[in-house]
């Protein structure tokens, strides 16, 4: 079966993150981009079913900038089939990029779309959910335990109080949670062959998909921080603190 | 412009405090785009009892259903019911909280009824733009919204839930012959399973006090020998730093952070965390923090009203004698 991964290229989240002195967006010069942690989670968990003969192949797709390329590539180098890049240098939100990839999807032949539960960046956690209904596809958000029985996907999903155990039938959408698998590193090898893998480079106009943005970031800033506190000596004075000045106890 | 619609959460009849939080965000959702008022919708067995309850918190009407069709959760069927009863009501806008089940089902109630959705809200800005985090909350965003049709998703943190009002609006049946495509159960797949935590205390979510613990713990029966007694005297709920998840000495779903819950307790009180930043975004905006770690130097001392820098298998269980010998 075909499989299409979703990904998203995102800042590092390990960079302490600088604000364009409008407001208007982060400063994006020279900082370091990852592959969305949950994205990444997705495509290691698609290698898994190809290594156990589920999946036979693996395409990638992403909207963004054309260097998001580079994060393309080191996906191919983990173990994807073949990738498709969606140029496009604007704003965008959740909206627009289920619009676009619906699209891809609808190519044909696609028997699971497999993704991140968010993208680290957004935080909105809504593109997985809006590609399925855009798409009627069935869905299991949140997912820490993937198994393919045939015609159907048993996904074990992380929800407020535990677990829940869902049977879709193919194809559905699946987004992945943390607890999933941990991803392989990509082999230095292996980023000089991925170059050489199927590489298809569309546009929103050719697909039809208007490049129309609904949620409009109007400024950004930081959280103000909060103020530390202080160190005690004891457990005594800890619980004379709590009782007296702050009254939580 | 018209009516809004709140999704009433609930479990088994029992309205959860998230959901009165997002009745409360409604609230100034309506006064910030000039909503004519609040309606509600409530799902699930115990639907009926709790859609009475949510009446008297300043909704003027709410519809339930108790088909079996909503017997399990899925969110095929729950967004397509949602969907029905705004179109219904006469309702542009749709307010859920920002659960596990909200986060899952509302964005496509938001493609059945071409809107956009903001996710995840902390406040409601005066000019009718909304505040939410971006980031792992290391960013503020503030977003507007393209006219037409709007979803908007609350974090349950961010708003005091809603009062009782002194007159309860009506309560009546969602007619489901409206939707012939929710009959459509075997499309959507079904419910095989669940495995839930034991629930001996309160809902992390909603604790007034929540102890969590770290790395530093060491194993599973460090946290249920250190961490549990201690929540216990207080009557906490347990939460954990995704390092004590990933090393498997607690279940997922009390990991605060980021990506797991973000709490907003009267007292915080982290045990052996360092404080990475994808931490302090589900916790900082607690009352009062409390940290207790050996490493003088850790980064959750930075947020921290009251800091112990001392050994945690010392300290902990001194502290849990102490507040028993206080509330004693």
């Amino acid at each position: 079966m075909k499989i299409l991964v979703p990904v998203k290229r995102v800042p590092d989240w390990q960079i302490k993150l600088k604000l364009l002195p409008d407001g208007s967006n982060i400063q994006t010069d020279g900082i370091k981009w990852i592959l969305n942690t949950f994205d990444e989670i997705a495509v290691e968990e698609a290698i898994r079913l190809k290594e156990k003969g589920v999946v036979s192949e693996i395409v990638l797709v992403s909207l963004g900038p054309p260097d998001v390329r580079q994060r393309l590539e080191y996906a191919l180098a983990m173990g994807a089939d073949s990738a498709i890049l969606i140029k496009h240098e604007g704003p965008a939100d959740s909206d627009l990029a289920a619009r676009a990839l619906a699209e891809v999807y609808k190519r044909g032949g696609y028997s699971m779309i497999l993704m991140g539960k968010q993208a680290i960046d957004s935080d909105s956690s809504q593109t997985a959910q809006l590609l399925a209904a855009r798409l009627g596809l069935p869905q299991a958000c949140f997912a820490s335990k993937v198994v393919v029985e045939g015609e159907s996907a048993v996904v074990t999903r992380e929800v407020d109080g535990g677990l829940e155990t869902v049977r879709l039938p193919l194809p559905c959408v699946v987004s992945t949670d943390l607890r999933l698998n941990e991803p392989r590193y990509a082999a230095l090898p292996n980023l000089m062959k991925a170059k050489k893998k199927p590489f298809e480079e569309l546009s929103l106009d050719a697909l039809g998909v208007s490049p129309e943005v609904k949620v409009r970031i109007k400024s950004l800033s930081t959280p103000p921080a909060r103020k530390a506190g202080r160190k005690l000596g004891s457990v005594a004075e800890l619980i004379a603190a709590l009782q007296g000045e702050a009254k939580v106890l | 412009m018209p009516n809004a619609l709140v999704f009433i959460q609930h479990d088994q009849g029992r309205v959860l405090k998230g959901s009165l939080v997002a009745i409360s965000a409604a609230k100034q959702l309506a006064a910030a785009w000039g909503c004519s008022g609040l309606d509600g919708i409530a799902l699930g067995p115990g639907a009926k009892a709790a859609a009475s309850e949510a009446a008297g918190y300043g909704l003027a009407s709410v519809k339930f259903s108790e088909s079996p069709i909503f017997e399990k959760y899925r969110a095929e069927p729950y967004s397509r019911a949602v969907a029905l009863a705004a179109k219904e009501a006469g309702s542009q806008c749709v307010v859920g909280l920002s659960s596990s089940t909200g986060k899952d089902f509302l964005p496509r109630v938001a493609v059945l009824m071409d809107a956009c959705q903001a996710s995840d809200i902390i406040a409601v800005n005066a000019d009718g733009s909304l505040r939410r985090p971006m980031y792992a909350g290391n960013i503020i965003a503030d977003v507007e919204l393209a006219a037409g049709n709007r979803i908007v998703s609350v974090r349950g943190t961010a708003f005091p839930p809603a009062q009782k009002e002194g007159a309860s609006g009506s309560v009546s049946e969602l007619q489901l012959s409206g939707d012939p495509e929710l009959h459509e159960q075997p499309r959507f797949g079904e419910v095989v399973g669940y495995e839930l935590s034991k629930a001996e205390r309160p809902e992390l979510a909603d604790a007034e006090v929540v102890v969590s613990g770290g790395r530093a713990l060491a194993s599973a029966e460090n946290f249920e020998k250190v961490i549990f007694p201690l929540a216990d005297s207080l009557k906490a709920a347990v939460g954990a730093s995704r390092a004590a998840v990933d090393s498997g000495y607690a279940p997922n779903d009390w990991q605060v952070g980021q990506t797991g819950k973000v709490v907003a307790p009267s007292l915080y009180i982290a045990v052996g965390i360092s404080g990475a930043i994808q931490h302090l975004a589900g916790m900082k905006d607690s009352k009062v923090i409390v940290a207790i770690n050996k490493d003088p130097d850790a980064p959750i001392f930075e947020v921290a009203d009251f800091g112990l820098v001392a050994d945690l298998f010392q300290a902990v269980p001194e502290l849990t004698q102490a507040v028993k010998g206080a509330r004693s």
